[in-house]
């Protein structure tokens, strides 16, 4: 699935074990597709000596809590529609 | 959740955060340049360097530096692919 910015969006929950690039703070979390930067060999993958193929989506994602505002790289893969 | 030693982000502490500067040492700019020469040779790529750092025993992971982990890591990812014996780099 592809996301527009803009859109809602939560971060799966998942557990994974091995490298991945989403951090733990924002598993769960919703937020808001703020940008979409390019797509990226998975790190998932490359990063056991693999290729990485098919690449990834990658988006900013933005949070808004109350008292500051913070923006995570997140791939494509680890997004949820939360429209 | 759980969470592996690097991923910090929200741990709960009261410690202040370092923010301390230090000048390079020639070990740790040869350590960086090392880095960008493994990957320019499709030895190692950026990705095997943080899961290589990822996999450090939580104890070491927090007494090492910033460089001291990527030396970790390149010595266990080189080992991983026979590219060095294990052991090598002790001798």
């Amino acid at each position: 699935m592809t996301y527009r910015v803009g859109q809602r969006v939560r971060i799966a929950a998942r557990p994974h074990e091995g490298h991945h690039r989403t951090p733990a703070y924002c598993k769960g979390k919703t937020g808001r597709i703020e940008r979409i930067h390019a797509s990226f060999p998975n790190p998932e993958t490359r990063a056991y000596g693999e290729d990485g193929l098919p690449e990834k989506r990658l988006y900013s994602v933005g949070f808004n809590p109350d008292d500051f505002r913070v923006s995570v790289d997140i791939y494509e893969h680890w997004l949820e529609d939360a429209e | 959740m759980d969470r592996a030693v690097h991923d910090r982000g929200g741990w709960p502490t009261d410690a202040p955060i370092d923010r301390s500067e230090h000048d390079l040492a020639d070990w740790e700019l040869l350590t960086d340049a090392l880095v960008h020469v493994l990957a320019g040779k499709g030895l190692m790529n950026v990705d095997e360097l943080r899961r290589g750092i990822e996999s450090m025993p939580p104890d070491e992971y927090e007494r090492a530096s910033y460089y001291e982990r990527w030396l970790y890591s390149i010595e266990t990812i080189l080992t991983e692919k026979g590219v060095l014996a294990p052991g090598e780099l002790n001798a």
